[in-house]
Parts: structure tokens; sequence; C-alpha cells
């Protein structure tokens, strides 16, 4: 037996595609930019959907009236046995209103940030002359060479309009090629300034609004409605216009507002008790106690982190069409990995072919090469490749008619003018194929079936061609091998995502065999051989029976319905638009490995919220022991030893305390923008590090703060 | 010397607790998923037309539970304004309907706040067939909740969350009288009462005379610690020689207030099928308890005053042949259980260590709290710990293979809102109306100041916790404390019960998701901690305030 051996692959590289901009750093200045946004967000109307926010503006209005209003009544006067400084109920007043522009700045920078490039997605949506196809006959004249064409705006263009593009002009509107093939400069929408080949047909066949067609000529099918275009979709989104709230935020406003409830609760009936005890306090301290209480940290930065999340994503060039997916997308417990590509370098290659005994090497490699000649997917090109590369060259065309590949017969070939047939396929149904013709001889099977074993069991991927004849009489010629390469540094990948609790499936369409060499070698925890989309459509569905949340990719028009299925459906941005209707994000740089990034963002976005939900919940305890003897030292000296700060008075205590309150939370914009830094250790070892950093954390650093900030405040004349 | 007394019933108590935990807890556990009724169950069912097999969404099980409490307020209510008319009435006239109204509520809501003498005020009829009688099915209703929400945790996909009859008549018949009787029993043999004497005039050694009262005591006093009730036969309670005689007695009642609610959480990890869960939530019960146990003791062995210095020690208001430490021990396991019996005047206790019973209450009697109510009071406390924990891993958060979501928060929001709203208000109403306050600085507040408003805040803390014990020095048998406390009791019982039962019925509705090494682990120590410190951050951050203006300001001198 003769078995040639081709060159090995070329290796595509994989790297990260290059972020488009480097705008994950945070700049002071944004800040600054952000406080028109700021002030004009103080708008109750606006400031009420933010509840403990909105209770601290109340607070600040109340308390400014106070403040206009006392030197007509004689002064602040004394509070808890204490006299209060003239000035303190304006430095409560102007502190509460700082909180609350702090807390709108920390949503307005989020917002800015997507802001600019909502801009220059716009500049994209700006209207084109689209040239409709006013009689389209799909069968007749699918290249429209003879219809009548219509110019009109891209704004009035239907679902369902044909038009017709040439080199040079804006992608009108959103659609999917129905005829032809051409180059698109992409670069708008993904940054990315190689062009990309789109053609009718196949599963790259959708074209995006706003790109530009740079050579020959298409037919496009328009699918989406005026104002509802992907690009539309995209300004919505960076710009966080669109932004739902999603269940675990709307779980931790819940929490947040009856916390606020309870303080609120707590502030209102201390008046009344304080006053039994002849202790009466005014109300800038009962509204500075009632702000410093209410978890006003996380509720100002709350909806900078939901935003600075999407905008992650959108970093990543990734764009999710719900908050919720990017929630999902934490919470992964299965991820679906296409193989190829994802898992290895995309494109298996012919690296062998092996005749079976009777059969020589050049009769199988010319009908392999034969069979492969219409065949366009990088496997045929290959085998066409490898043909030349020993000598056989079969030509250009393919002489017969073509038989495509499809998920359901695994196999492709080609049918000769002279009736003789040619299939190439995966084994099992190759078999089915020639036992068509008559039973294959036990002999023959034997040796077939060891040499799918033996590449199977290398990883490869074996080929089966047979040939029938005119006359009904049919072989098997031998098997052409197949090689995939797994990617590098993928084992530690899946070995962190074990840790972080999420299992990988592998999906191919190999047979179990090929399946299990390569997921061994690429340590995933699970495979899907010979898979179709409805196998794959079931797995999901078990997977989620079993109360998993599954992720996957997909691009093509049959993954549809299973990106519809799983929680998480990232679809290809060069995938079919049916594929990105379908998903719940879209991938501009259509990098199947970027669903670990994706999972690692959505976690990230948890972990940030209950981190600084803690961190607020936690400073409250230092706040207390600034405010509450403040409040009554006066009347009860031994409250004294609560003092354990020893703060200079009890007004440069409260003031101090409102004032921590207000900075701490410019103080932590950078991390609410930024998310808390997430890296994949055990569950236990994660709680553990960030209970500590922003539980303990939480509790010490308002103690000093507080601190710091009397130290300053006490040197004011009056405090 | 006397720090080995206070480790020999330390370690006794402990001891028996560890011996009962897993066969009480297994048995609870039995009783409560068996398919089978005893005969006497049959008829019961058949007598009030139930069909036990038949399981009830989360409303209806509220709606039967509402209907069989309010029958039983009816019933106790009557009993009081009737009572001449009932046999062994002692010659005690009818009840006004002020006190009646607050002492049906208080044992109807497994409270027993006491606004009256009970030797002076009740026959043996009101007090066996009525008090004694909710003391059995209001200690049960609060097991059958908890059973209840557990089941909210084990079901899956499932609309229902078991049998409200069924529950309590299994917690009544099956776990409760047996071991009253038991219990009983044991009382008896270490000298506690019972007969139906009534009165007994005697001459004492000096001369004078005393009308001694009898009764049926043991059988009372069983179920009053058994199911966390509190309310004494006699007004002095368990400080009474004829309730509590001697220091083994006094420990073995100790043991009776705790025994099903630490067997609970085994209970609990049994039915949910994962036992770690189960003691982690022990640990975390038993840690909250020892930590208040000892704390109250150091304070009151440190004493501090005048007359402590002069007696030798704080034994101002505690019964000589109990001591410090079985007091301390007493007053702790009374206020986390939901009990409030008393063999001590809590008033009476040292400035600081006074604010101990109060905060015991305040952390919502979830250490180990109430039967039942203990148990389901630490688990919403667990769901909202759940919540800040799974988000602090990045997961959405899940409690037992349940996703804790919007509703859920919402439920276990509401829950943790109730109680201290109701101390918060009812404290603050006593005092911001001004002919409410007049009434209650010169009626009821015997010590005007610091620890007059201490003893506000307590009864109001007591009532809203269905506790049951008081800061003596206060009068409550006036309109406005019977038809306060009578509501705080009221609304402290069976708001938190609706939210319970809503969130049992939210989470038996959803499917489990499987645990995987992203999940949360909630069966580690450092969970235990994270409990132990939400249950008292959420504690001290509401009740910090109110505290320095009472027990903090008057200590602290």
């Amino acid at each position: 037996m003769t078995t040639l051996t081709a060159p090995t692959p070329p290796e595509t590289s994989s790297a990260p595609p290059p972020s488009r901009s480097s705008r994950g750093a945070f700049s002071p200045s944004s800040l600054l930019e952000a406080l028109p946004g700021a002030f004009r967000k103080l708008d109750p109307r606006l400031m009420w959907r933010n509840p403990v926010m909105f209770i601290v503006e109340v607070g600040a209005a109340l308390t400014t009236l106070l403040a206009i209003v006392e030197p007509f009544v004689g002064g602040p006067g004394t509070s808890g046995g204490t006299a209060i400084p003239g000035s303190f109920t304006w430095g409560i007043a102007i502190w509460l209103w700082l909180t609350v522009v702090f807390a709108n700045m920390a949503e307005s920078v989020a917002e800015g940030r997507g802001k600019a490039q909502a801009d220059s997605l716009r500049k994209t949506r700006t209207s084109t002359i689209a040239r409709r196809v006013t009689d389209y006959q799909e069968t007749e004249d699918p290249a429209a060479g003879a219809s009548d064409l219509e110019d009109m705006s891209s704004a009035d263009l239907q679902l369902g309009d044909v038009v017709v593009i040439v080199a040079g002009e804006l992608v009108p509107g959103d659609g999917d090629i129905i005829w032809g093939i051409a180059s698109i400069d992409e670069s708008a929408i993904t940054g990315e300034s190689a062009p990309v080949v789109r053609e009718s047909g196949g599963d790259r066949s959708a074209v995006t609004g706003g790109t530009r067609v740079l050579s020959d000529r298409i037919v496009v099918r328009i699918t989406s409605k005026p104002g509802e275009t992907f690009v539309d979709r995209m300004i919505s989104l960076v710009e966080g216009a669109s932004r739902q709230k999603t269940p675990n935020e709307i779980a931790l406003n819940v929490l947040l507002a009856s916390l606020s409830i309870i303080f609120l609760v707590v502030t209102l009936t201390l008046g009344p008790i304080a006053s039994a005890v002849n202790a009466d306090v005014t109300l800038p301290i009962l509204i500075a106690l009632l702000v410093c209480l209410i978890p006003t940290t996380i509720g100002a930065l709350l909806s900078a982190i939901g935003i600075a999340g999407m905008d992650r994503l959108v970093q990543h060039n990734v764009l999710a069409m719900s908050g919720r997916a990017v929630e999902a997308a934490g919470d992964v417990t299965t991820l679906l990995l296409d193989k190829t590509g994802t898992i290895t370098y995309g494109n298996r290659r012919a690296s062998e072919f092996v005749p079976l005994d009777g059969v020589t090497v050049g009769e199988l490699v010319e009908a392999a090469a034969l069979s492969s000649l219409a065949d366009p997917t990088p496997e045929g090109k290959s085998i066409v490749d490898l043909a030349r590369v020993l000598g056989v060259d079969v030509g250009e065309s393919a002489p017969g008619d073509v038989v495509p590949f499809t998920a359901q017969t695994r196999m492709s070939g080609l049918d000769q003018p002279g009736g003789t047939t040619i299939r190439k396929g995966a084994g099992s149904a190759v078999i089915v194929w020639v036992e068509q013709f008559s039973p294959l001889h036990r002999s023959v099977r034997a040796q077939l079936d060891a040499e799918v074993e033996a590449i199977s069991q290398g990883g490869g991927t074996p080929l089966v061609v047979a040939v029938a004849t005119a006359s009904g009489e049919c072989r098997i010629l031998g098997l052409v091998h197949l090689k995939d390469v797994v990617k590098d540094g993928l084992k530690e990948r899946f070995a962190e995502l074990r840790t972080m609790g999420i299992r990988t499936v592998m999906i191919t369409g190999d047979n179990p065999l090929t399946a299990r060499a390569i997921a061994a070698e690429a340590g995933v925890d699970d495979f899907l051989a010979e898979a179709t989309p409805e196998q794959k459509m079931e797995l999901i569905k078990r997977e989620q029976a079993g109360g998993n949340l599954v992720a996957m990719t997909g691009d093509g028009t049959n993954d549809a319905p299973a990106l519809a299925q799983a929680d998480v459906g990232v679809a290809m941005n060069t995938g079919t638009s049916a594929a990105k209707e379908a998903g719940n994000m879209v991938d501009l740089d259509s990098d199947p490995t970027k669903l670990i990034d994706i999972v690692r963002i959505g976690k990230q976005l948890l972990i940030t919220r209950g981190a600084l939900t803690t961190f607020s919940i936690a400073n409250d305890i230092a706040k207390y022991f600034a405010i509450i003897p403040a409040m009554f030292v006066g009347i009860f000296p031994g409250l004294g030893v609560l003092n354990i700060m020893g703060l200079h008075s009890p007004a440069s205590a409260v003031l101090a305390a409102i004032i921590f309150n207000a900075l701490v939370i410019v103080f932590l914009i950078p991390l609410a923008l930024k998310g808390v830094a997430y890296r994949a250790l055990s569950t236990s070892r994660i709680l553990g590090r960030n209970l500590l950093r922003y539980g303990v954390g939480g509790v010490i650093a308002p103690f000093i703060g507080i601190k710091l900030i009397d130290l300053v405040v006490s040197m004011l004349p009056g405090f | 010397m006397p720090v080995l007394l206070a480790t020999f019933q330390a370690a006794t108590l402990v001891l028996m607790l560890a011996i009962t935990h897993r066969p009480l807890g297994a048995f609870m556990a039995h009783i409560f998923t068996s398919d089978k009724d005893m005969a006497l169950e049959r008829g019961f069912y058949r007598l009030i037309g139930v069909a036990p097999r038949t399981d009830q969404t989360w409303q209806s099980y509220l709606r039967a539970l509402l209907a069989f409490s309010v029958i039983g307020f009816l019933l106790v209510y009557g009993m009081q304004r009737l009572q001449p008319l009932l046999p062994y009435a002692l010659g005690l006239p009818a009840v006004p309907p002020g006190l009646a109204f607050n002492t049906a509520v208080s044992f109807v809501t497994n409270t027993n706040w006491q606004n009256y003498s009970p030797e002076a005020t009740l026959g043996y009829t009101t007090q066996m067939a009525g008090l004694a009688v909710q003391n059995f099915v209001s200690a049960a209703v609060g097991i059958a909740v908890a059973i209840a929400f557990v089941r909210g945790f084990a079901r899956r996909t499932s609309g229902t969350i078991g049998n409200f009859w069924v529950d309590v008549t299994r917690g009544t018949l099956r776990l409760l009288l047996p071991m009253a009787v038991l219990g009983a029993i044991v009382l008896m043999i270490a000298g506690v009462i019972q007969n139906f004497h009534g009165f007994t005039d005697i001459t004492t050694l000096t001369g004078g005379t005393q009308s001694l009262p009898g009764g049926p005591v043991a059988s009372q006093e069983v179920i009053k610690e058994l199911g966390t009730n509190g309310g004494g036969f006699f007004n002095a309670n368990s400080s009474h020689p004829f309730e509590n005689p001697t220091g083994w007695s006094n420990l073995f009642e100790i043991f009776l207030m705790l025994v099903i609610p630490f067997a609970l959480p085994y209970t609990f990890g049994r039915m949910v099928g994962d036992k770690r869960q189960g003691y982690s939530i022990l640990a975390v019960m038993a840690t909250l308890y020892l930590a208040s146990l000892v704390i109250l003791s150091a304070l009151e062995y440190a004493g501090s005053g005048t007359a402590p210095m002069l007696a030798g020690a704080a034994m101002e208001g505690k019964e000589q042949r109990f001591g410090i430490f079985a007091t301390t021990l007493f007053g702790t396991t009374s206020t986390l259980t939901s009990t409030g019996a008393v063999n001590s005047m809590h008033d009476s206790y040292t400035a600081l260590g006074g604010m101990l019973p109060m905060l015991n209450m305040m952390l919502g009697e979830v250490a180990p709290g109430g039967v039942g109510a203990g148990l389901y009071g630490m688990l919403v406390l667990a769901v909202i710990t759940v919540f800040i924990g799974g988000l602090l891993v990045g997961r959405t958060p899940e409690y037992l293979g349940k996703k804790i979501g919007p509703s859920e928060i919402k439920l276990a929001s509401l829950y943790i809102l109730v109680m201290p709203a109701l101390v918060l208000v009812g404290t603050a109403l006593s005092f911001a109306v001004p002919a409410i306050r007049t009434d209650v600085e010169t009626t009821s507040i015997l010590n005007p100041g610091n620890h007059g408003l201490s003893e506000v805040i307590y009864a109001f803390t007591s009532a809203s916790n269905n506790n049951g014990s008081a800061f003596a020095g206060l009068t409550g048998n006036t309109p406005w404390f019977n038809t306060a406390l009578g509501l705080a009791m009221l609304l402290g019982r069976f708001v938190p019960i609706l939210f319970v039962l809503a969130l049992a019925g939210a989470l038996a509705r959803q499917d489990k998701v499987p645990a995987t090494a992203g999940t949360l682990p909630t069966h580690r120590p450092l969970f235990v901690g994270l409990l132990v410190s939400v249950t008292l951050i959420v504690t001290a951050l509401t009740f910090f305030p109110i505290l320095t203006l009472g027990p903090l300001a008057e200590g602290l001198r």
C-alpha cells in the first residue's frame, strides 16, 4: 500500500483582533465632559427611576430650603444638645446636591463612552440612493440585468425590496445577497479595514447597511424595516438608550429600595423616639443620617455598571442585543463550541490518500480530485491541491453535475456525463450509498473499517471515496485522510472554564472516533459527533432541561433555530441574516473563541454589582460610628466612647460623613466602568477575595476616609 | 468555681441537644413527608372535610392557615369573655375586651405576651382549653410554615407546597403531644406542680396568711417551653418555684425551648437532600447563640453600679437558686427563641446586659428562633445572603438550585422589612402622638428616661417578634398598649408568614439548577460567616440608633 503525505498545512493565525480603540482607559477629563449631562439628569422626573438617588435629591432640596429659612428663624440652634454652626446646613445641602450630581456624572461618563461610537455609526446611516428592482424575477433573471431599476432614498426601502449595488456604492440597508459575489469594506461597523467577501447562497450572504461594496455587482434582498436596521440597533445599544434593566439588576434594585425604606423608617421614627429622652435632633441632621445609611454608593453607580458592561462587550467587538443576554452569559454552564474554526484551525486539509487493496493510488487520487473540483470548501480545495502536488491534474472545471454536500447526506460528489458517479464523504454515508448497488464484500468492509479506525484514532477525518459506473458496478476506492490541527493554548482555557463551572461540548460533523481523538487533544469535556442541526438543537434542549444555561456560536441559516434556543447565541457577523436575527449577540470579528470572553464579561458585570453593594452596606458601620454619637453626645456624654474615630465635633463628624459619602462615588467611578478584576479561580476563593476586598475593605476604608475629611472640616470656622 | 459550674451546665445542654439533633430532625422529616395517616388523623380529616393527599398552592395553604388562626382567636377571645360561665373558673370574672383581644392575639400568634397576672385573671378551663391548646397549635402552625418553605426548596416545577391541615395535625399529634407528655413527666419529677386545687390558704411561719395558687402547671409548663410559647401559668413565669423549682428543672426547660428549633435544620437538610446545608444553617444559629450567651454572661458577671458591688454580684431580679449563669442561659435562650419565658427580670439586668435580650429579638429570633419561625426566618436571611454572595462570584444567585430573581428578592426583602417597621413605628407612635405620650409616660413607664424608653422599645420588639417577654417595668394593660401590641403581634406573625409562603410558592414553581463549580457553595464556613455577618449587620444598622438612646445611653455613663 502506498501512502502519500502532503506538506503540513499553513498555520492561520487566530490572534485576537485589534480592539477598535483604546477607550478602556478612564480619564479624569471625561468626568468634566460628563458634567453638563449630570446636571441635566437632576430633573426629578428622570431621577425617580433611581429610588435611592431620588431620596437623596429630595433630601438635598429640603435641606436647601431649611438653609434658606434658618437665618429668619434664629439660626440652626442646637441638635441633640450640641450647638450647630450657622454654615452647617448649607454645607450639608451643598454636599447632598454634589452626591446626586456625582451619581449622574457616573452615568453620563458611562454613556459618553458609547456616544462617540454611536456618532461614527450614525454617519453610516446617512441615507443613500438605493436602486430598487421594480419587477424582480427570481428564476428568469436572477441577476436583474434586464429589470427596470428605480432610484429611491434608502430610508424608504421596505422589507423584501430587491436592490442592485455595484462597486463603489454604499449598501442601502441590511439584506442577503441573492445573486453575485462582491468584496465589501465593513470597516464602518467592525473597525476591520481588510475587505471581506460576501456571496449569495451560503452562510456568508449577509450585508449590512452602511458598508461599502468595493468590487463587482450584487443583488440584495432587504431584510430589515427602515429604522430597525442593524446599525440602528447598534446605535441605540451603544448609547444605552434602549437599555432595559436585566433580571439581576431589577432584583438588586428591589433589595436596595427595601434597604432604603428600612432606613427611611429608621430616620423618620428616630425624631419622636429621641424626643422621648429629650434628645431632639434637627431635620438636616436626620436627613444627613438617612443619606449616609441608604446605599447611595451602589445606587449611584448601578446604571453606570450596566452601561459599562455593554460597552466592554462593544470594545470586544461584540454587540449584545439585550443586557439580559450579557447577564445570561455570566451564568452559562454549558458552552457548545463548533470544532472547526473554534477548536481547530478552521480548515482540515487532505494529508494522505489511502487506497484500498486492488486500487492504484492514481485511480483514487483522480476520483477524489474530480469529485472535489466543484467543492468550494477548504477541505475540497486541499484535496485538489494535494492531488496536484502528487502530479494528478484534473483541470479547472468539474465535468458533470456537482452533487453538493448536505448535512443530511453527509456526502458530496460528481455525476459525470458518461454515467459514472463519484461520491466522497463520511464512511457510514458512503457505505449506505454503495450498498444501494451491491452489498459490500466482507474483506473490503474489513479493510475499510480498519483504515477509517486508524485515521480516526489519530484524530484525522477519513473521507471515503467510491465510484459507480453506468452499468451499476460500484466499488470503494480508498480514503482521503483529512487532518485537523488543534489550536494552541486551548487546553488551558478549557481547564480555566472548568474551574469557572462551565462545561465545554465540542460539536462536530466528524464520526465519533475522530471526535473523541480531537476532544481528548483539545481537552473539552464532551463532544457531539456526526452532529446534524437537529441533534444540536436536541442537545441544547436536553442541557436546558437539566437546568443548564447554554451558549453557542453559529453563522449558518441552519444554525438559526439552535441560536434562538440557546440562552446565549452568538452569531458571526459573516453569517446569514437569519442567524444574526436568531442570536442575541453578534460578533463583529466572527471569532468563535470570543464566547469565552463574553462569559468573562458577563461574570465581571455581576461581580462588580455585588462588590459595590457589599462595599456600600459595609460603609454604613463607620458612618454610624461617626453620626450616632455626634447626634446625641450633647445630651448623653457617655456616648462619646462610641466616637472611636475621635472626630472633632458633632457638626464636623456629620459633615465629614456626608462628604465621604459623596466623594466615594467619584472614587469608585473608574471601578464601576472598568469592572472588578475577574480571575478564573474556584468559587470559594473568588468569594473569599471579594469579601475581603469589598466587605472588610468596605468596613475599614470609611473609618480612615471620614477621619481624614474630619481633619480638614475641623479647620472650618465654627466647626 | 462559677466558671466550672457554668461550663458544666453549658456542656450538659450541648450534649443533650447533640444527642437529640439527628433523631428528632430525622423524625420530623419523616412525619412531614410520610404518606400514611394514623386512624385518629383520618377521622379528624373526615370530620373537617379535608382530603389529606391533596396538596395546596401557597395561596390556599395561607387561606387555611389564616382561617385556622381566626377560629383559634375567636375561641380564646370567647372563652375569656364568657369565663364566669365556664367550669373551673375559680370565681374569676370575665376578662375586659381590650385585654381579651390582646391575650387572644398573643396566644394565637405564639407570642404569649401577658398583660395580666394569669393566676388572678384566668381559670383553669381558659388556661387549659384555650391557652394551652393554642400553645400546641400555634407552635404547630410555625413548624408547618417552615416545612412548607422547605418544600419550596425541595420540590421542582411544582405548584404546591403541601397540605396545611395535614402539617398542623401531624405536628400536633405526632410531634408536640408525645414530647409534651414525656416532658411533663420529667418536669413533675423535677418538682413542678400538677393539680386542680385552686387557691390554698396557708399560715406562714411568721403567722401571716397567704393564698397559694395551685393548678395543672407541669402540663402547661412543658408546652410553654417546647412550643417556644412562653406564657406562664403564674405571673412570675419560670422564676416561680412552682413552675421552675430547681437548677435541674431550669436546665431541662432551657433544653425544651431549644430542642425543636435546633433539630429543624437537620430536617431541612434531610428534606432538600443535602444534610450539609442543614449543618451550615445550624452552625450559623449556634454561632449567634453562643456569642450572645457569652456577651450577656460577661456583662452580668462584670456587674456595675453600687448595688451589685454591695451585693457581690448583679443579682437584682435574679433568683438565688439559679445564680447568674443559669439566668443568662435562660434569658438568652428565651429571647433567641420566640419563647419569652423568663426566670429573671430582664428589666433588672445591668444596663448593657439588658440590651442583649432586646438585641436577640431584634435579630429576628433566628438563632435558633421559635419553632419553625426560626428556621424560616434564617432561610429568608440565607436567601438575601445568597443573593449578595452570588453576585460576588459572578453568577445569578441561586440557593439549593433555585434562582434568586426579582420576585424572590422582593418577597425576602418585604419579609425583612416587616419586623423593624413594626418595632420602630410602634415605639415612635408611643411618643409622637401627644395624647398617647402622656398616657405612656404617666401610666405605663415605671422608670422615666432612657430606661423607660428601653421598656417601650422592648415591648414592641417582643410583640413584633412574637417573643412575649417584657421589660417588666412597663404597665402594658392600657388601651394603647393592648391595641398597639396586639396589632404588632398580629402583623408581626402573619405578614411575614404571607411572604414566606409566597416565597415558598415561587421557589416550588422553579426547576432546580444543577450545582457546578461556578455555584456559590452554601455549606462552607465562608458562607456561614457571611450569613452571620448579614444577620448582624441588617440588625445593627436598623436598631443601632434607638439602642443608643435606650440601653447604650443608660449603660455608657
